[in-house]
Parts: C-alpha cells; structure tokens; sequence
C-alpha cells in the first residue's frame, strides 16, 4: 500500500469534512448533534481492535472476500487492445459491492445503541444490503424507494420484503433516488434518537463520504495485491461507474498517488448530455451546488433547483454525486466520461455473451468505457474495471429495452 | 439605536443589555436595530407572544401570493417568514413541499422572491420580513449579490435549514455583516453544550423547533415545548419563537403563554391549498388565508390574558 505523502490526493477529507471547497454538513439542526456523535463513533472504531476484528471476519466468512480478479479474456481478444480484468464485486454477497458498506456500518449503528436502521436505495442492491444486515443482527429496518424504482426493480423490492425489511415506495418528484433520500432524511429527523441513516453511498453530510469510502477500499486494496500477483505491476487504467460514486472511490482511493495509473469514473449520460433531464452526469453536465448535506457537482437548473436526472440505470440517476469525486474532478486526476443508455446497453450484452457474465447495468456504464479505451491501448497494456454488481435485476428492463419476447 | 449584535440588546424598556455568548465581542460588528429587533421589542411591551407567519413567495401564483402577503399585517401578523421555493426541501412535510412546488410550477425563482419583498415594502414599512428556505438557491444566486439585494428590497432576516453553525462563513457571516438577522433553529436534539454553538451568531429571534420532525407534524409533547424555551431563555436575551406543529388557535395560546412568538405555517399553506379551483387561486385564496391568521392570532395574543 502506498504511504500518504505531501502533495498526496488522499489527504481528505480535513475537520470541517471538505475536501477542497467540497463536502461539509449542510444540514439540519436537529441532525447535527447526530453526525458529531457519528463521527466520534467512527473515530473511535476506526482504532478498536475488536472492530477491525469483527470487519474482517464478516467480510471472509459472511460477503465472502477477497472477490476475484478475473482475466475477461474473449473481451480483450474481441476488442483486440489492453489486457482487461474485473473486479468481481458481482461475487459479493447480495450481488454489490454495496455489502462492504453495510457491514461496517451497521457495526458502527450497533455501538451507538442504534435499534432501528433506515436507508434510501435507486436500484435496491443498497437496500437489499441493508435488509440483509438487518437481518443478519436483528434490527428493524426500513427502506425508501422511489416508486418508479420500485417498478423498474421488482426483484429486489422483493428479496427486501423476504429479508424482514419494510419498503416505503416514494411518489414525490419523480419517484426516484434523489426523492428516497429526502424522505429517508425526513424520517430520521423526526426519529433521530432511535434511527441510524444507512447512507448507501460516499455521498451526504460528513463523515458519511469519508466512511463510505473507508468501508469500500477494500475493492482497491485487493486489486493492487492481486494485479500486482497476476501481471507483477500496477494497471495502467482502472474504470468504475459512478452513482454516488461508492464502487468507484473504493477502486481509485489505493491508487490515487500512483501516477502512472489513468482513473476513469463512467457517469450516467443517459440519452446525450445535450438534453437538460434527459441524463445524470453530474460531473459533465452540472455544476456545484448545496444538497443532502454536501457541496458537489449537482444537475441544477440557473434558479438552483434540482433537475431530476435520468438513467436507463435505477442505481446512477442521482443528480449528485460524492464529494470527493467532485475534488478528484477539479484536481483533473480523474476523468468522468459520460456514457449513454445505449452503449451501457450494447456493454451489458457484450459481457453477457462473451464472458458468461450477466452484469449489472450500472456496472455496464463503466464496462462500455472500457470498451472505448482498450482498442485504443497496446496489448501489453492493463485496464482493471470495478464489476460492480449482478445483473439479475436488470434482466427483464434490458429485455424490454432490447425488444426480446418473452 | 445602535448597538452590537449578539453582545448589547435592548430590553422591553429600551435599556441595555448584556447577551451571555460564549465570546460576546469577538466577531462583534455594529449594527442597526432591526425590524425584528423592534417589533419583539413591542410584543413585549404588551406582554404578549408575537404571531409570526409562513407562507410560500410564489403560492399558488405570483399575484395572489402578493395578495396573500399583502394582507398578512393587517389579519395579525407581526412577523412574516417568507418561504423561498425550493426543489427538495428536506425538513419539510406534505402541506409546505406542495406549496413550493406550485410556487415553482408558476414560475417562482428567487429573484422573484426578492421582488415580491420590494413590492410589499412600498405599503408597509414595519412588518418584518424573514426569507426562510434552503442553501442551494442562494449559492447559486450568489451570496454576495442575494445579501446586497435582501437587504435593498427590505428583508430583515433570514432562515436557512441547511446552514448549521459549522457552516457559518458561507451566508451567517456575509447576512450579518450586512446588517441582516440570521436567526437559527434549535431543536430537542440541541442539548446546553451545543446551544452555546448555535446561539453564537445568532441574532433577532431564536426559533425553537417543537419536536424532532418535520413541519407540519404533531407536536408530542407539549409540556416538553414550555420547558426547552425556559432551558433557552437561561442562555440568551433573545426573543424565542416556537414553530413546527401548531395548527389551531388553541395550540396558538398554549404555546403563547411562554414563548416569545408563535408560527404557523403549514396550516396556512393548506389553507392556500384547500381554496384552490382545479389547482388555481380562487377568489377566495387570499381572504382564506388572511381569515386563519386572525384566527390563529387572536390565539396568540389572548395566550397571557
Ligand atoms: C451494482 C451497482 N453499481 C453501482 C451503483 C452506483 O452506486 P455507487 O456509485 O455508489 O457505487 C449501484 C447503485 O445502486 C449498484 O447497484
């Protein structure tokens, strides 16, 4: 693992919770109190043994991990370029990377006495992993959904309701992310002395971006022990979707000062940047503003409200995103890409067909980029793409959007 | 008068006093009395609670809402907090997130908002005025710009939910230089260790939330309300107004009875709801709102009576 140095990325987020101008804790009065205890929780876990202890064993024995590096070889012989592997988060418990979040944050709930657990979720892979945690230690929970969500992702609505968790379908707005998590923060303001907010990605007021991110470098800590065990060096491009952007800063955060490696975040551009709704590339089609407790690039229009965005994807139409992906954006050490429904579409079948590999759709954004970058690198060349999740979900929207008869 | 914010105030018979901040006069800067600081003045004089009423700049459209707040003094209001629209206002229930969305459906921005400000203040040059809303709007206005013009068209303070005292260098500190009152909501959740931080910076009035939820939600324990605004009062000598939860003229003199000021919202913009003909303004709109204010004033006035 590389050490911090000075002029290092990885210095964030500072004690105010910025990183840059990025970040902070835009938030409620009544919610303040609760994420200085939050932090203080976090802080002292982060030094306690028996937690790391209790991490570690959960994380082999329960999600299952490390999840493998897999060579995706008819892929790179298809597009006849780079070398390209997957991070098989897919492997995961529940089918995400959204586990190894919940894992520590429910640790973290169960040390504050916390008895009832609340989340927001778009494609419902966090909800499914916090149902899972619930019930695995016993808690309550709830979880709000937008009600289109709902619709577009009956399978896991369904995998929730099993686990014992009670699924509130948000109509607001448009039904979607952005308005779970309005009503997940109204909930927990009013029930703030009972309630921990399992926040599902490295977005909201601090610390959620910093632990989130914690509770996800795994994903690059593994890749870098294992690239460096397959191929004997470091990748010279890694790819990750961006959401909220969790998957993609547990993959960058070990190889942020490692300059030798190109960082790629695949946002949702949905049908084109150059419809205002009609995409959630926050990064590429936004610009900073104030919501759900953090500054960071935002899909707003010149009033300052916020537009909703729009995804083939339930789990990447948030019209933010976390704000140290904002600062990495800024720093120009990463590249957000916009990528459209249909080429996250063609990727999600390429993968499907050559590899045996039913990816997620949110996953596919990323996928898609490197379908554009590996033709364009040597063979000798190394690209590492975070597989976010699975793609049952995803199976009868695709075969809608592809036309195949039942 | 003059006198320093957060270090001198003015009690009910006009004489100094001292306010118990943390650090009284560091950060001090001079200021006028405000609109604010006046009318409370007054309201105590005549030892009653003050009446301070919500409703959305923009609701249900441009012009009724002008009608709606142009009555607002004359059906009682001492204070108006004005609501500034906004896309996803997260500490709010049903009855306000409605009326913040027909503002904006008609076209409501915050420009507008500033103006609807002007336009009263041609009338009446008393009453004031607080913008009550959320960040994102203003930071896209740009604080520097929305600060000069709050201030030339008028408003007396300002509310903004998702600026707690960590975040005080973004609008608190340009607001107040600028001789705006930035009043700060304190909460159950806010304990004596954390008042100290929340009342620092304050000024104008304190805002007392009634519970731990959003507007427009029942208040559970209402015993609890008189003892948190005594639990306040032992901090600053700032006037204290409870809001969240109080619906009826009833609950308007219970609550009267202790704090300072009593605000209502969401029962008023329900009330702007419920007069609409197929979503839009009846003749009735404004007169039914200005009709519950009297109401719900004479509530608050007839509190220690
Ligand atoms: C499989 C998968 N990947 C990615 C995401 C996007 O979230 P994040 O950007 O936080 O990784 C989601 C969200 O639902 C998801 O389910």
């Amino acid at each position: 693992m590389s050490e911090v140095m000075v002029n290092s990325l990885r210095q964030g987020p500072d004690e105010a919770g910025k990183f840059g101008i990025f970040g902070g804790r835009f938030v409620a009065e009544t919610l303040m109190p609760l994420i200085l205890d939050l932090e203080k929780a976090y802080r002292a876990a982060q030094k306690d043994p028996e937690f790391l202890s209790e991490m570690d064993d959960l994380r082999t024995h329960f999600a299952g991990r490390p999840s493998p590096l897999y060579f995706a070889e008819r892929m790179t012989k298809e597009l006849g370029g780079a070398k390209i592997y997957f991070k098989r988060e897919d492997l995961n418990h529940t089918g995400s990377h959204k586990l190894n979040n919940c894992l520590g944050q429910i640790l973290l709930a169960k040390r504050m006495g916390k008895t009832r657990i609340i989340a927001e979720t778009g494609a419902g892979q966090h909800g499914v992993a916090t149902a899972t945690v619930c019930a695995r230690f016993g808690l309550p929970c709830t979880v709000f959904m937008g009600a289109t969500d709902v619709e577009r992702q009956m399978p896991n609505v369904l995998r929730m309701k099993m686990l014992g968790a009670e699924v509130r379908p948000v109509t607001a707005g448009a039904g979607t992310l952005k308005d779970a998590m309005n009503e997940a923060l109204r909930d927990w303001v009013t029930n703030v002395d009972t309630t921990y907010y399992l926040i599902g990605t490295a977005a909201g007021p601090h610390p959620y971006p910093e632990m989130v991110r914690d509770f996800q470098r795994v994903i690059g800590e593994e890749i870098r022990a294992q690239i460096m065990e397959e191929e004997g060096r470091l990748p010279d491009a890694l790819v990750a979707c961006i959401g909220g952007g969790s998957n993609a800063i547990g993959t960058f955060y070990d190889f942020l000062d490692e300059p030798g490696v190109q960082i790629f975040g695949a946002e949702a551009g949905g049908h084109g940047l150059d419809t205002e709704t009609g995409h959630a590339a926050s990064m590429t089609g936004g610009r900073p503003g104030v919501l759900h407790g953090n500054r960071t690039y935002l899909l707003q229009d010149k009033d300052g409200q916020i537009i909703e965005g729009h995804s083939i994807s339930a789990g990447l139409d948030y019209p933010g995103v976390g704000p140290e992906h904002a600062f990495l954006r800024d720093s120009k050490r990463v590249n957000y890409v916009p990528v459209t429904d249909n080429e996250a579409l063609d990727a999600f079948m390429a993968c499907t067909k050559f590899e045996g590999i039913i990816p997620a759709l949110e996953s596919a954004h990323g996928l898609a980029h490197v379908m554009k970058l590996a033709p364009e690198m040597d063979k000798d060349k190394i690209i590492v793409l975070c597989l976010s999740g699975r793609g049952d979900k995803d199976v009868e929207s695709v075969g809608k959007h592809l036309g195949m008869a039942l | 008068m003059l006198f320093l914010f957060s270090v001198v105030g003015v009690d009910s018979q006009g004489l100094n006093v001292l306010y118990p901040g943390p650090e009284p006069m560091k950060g001090s800067i001079l200021m006028q009395a405000t609109r604010i600081d006046r009318k409370f003045e007054q309201t105590r004089a005549e030892n009653r609670a003050a009446f301070v009423s919500f409703v959305m700049a923009g609701d249900p459209d441009e012009a009724t809402a002008d009608a709606i707040l142009a009555g607002l003094p004359a059906a009682g209001a001492d204070v108006i907090e004005l609501g500034m629209p906004f896309s996803d206002p997260m500490a709010d229930g049903v009855a306000i997130q409605l009326a913040g969305q027909r503002a904006l459906a008609a076209g409501m921005t915050l420009e507008k908002t500033l103006a609807m400000v002007a336009r009263f203040r041609k009338q009446d040059d008393q009453t004031p005025i607080v913008l009550m809303g959320y960040y994102n709007p203003i930071y896209i206005y740009g604080v520097e710009r929305f600060v000069e013009e709050a201030v030339n068209v008028g408003v007396d303070g300002l509310i903004v939910v998702d600026l707690p005292a960590e975040e005080d260098a973004e609008l608190c500190l340009p607001a107040l230089k600028a001789g705006l009152n930035f009043i700060r909501l304190t909460t159950p959740t806010t304990d004596n260790h954390r008042l100290e931080t929340v009342l620092n910076n304050t000024s104008g009035f304190v805002y007392y939330v009634s519970m731990t939820g959003i507007t427009g939600a029942e208040i559970k324990n209402r015993a609890a309300v008189g003892e948190a605004v005594q639990r306040i009062k032992s901090h600053t000598q700032l006037p204290v107004a409870v809001g969240f939860g109080i619906k009826t003229p009833e609950d308007a003199a219970l609550i009267g009875k202790y704090a300072d000021g009593v605000v209502v919202g969401s029962a008023l913009v329900s009330a702007v709801e419920t007069s609409l003909i197929e979503g839009k303004a009846s003749a009735n709109t404004a007169s039914d709102v200005h009709k519950l204010v009297e109401a719900l004033s004479q509530g608050a006035k007839r509190a220690r009576s």
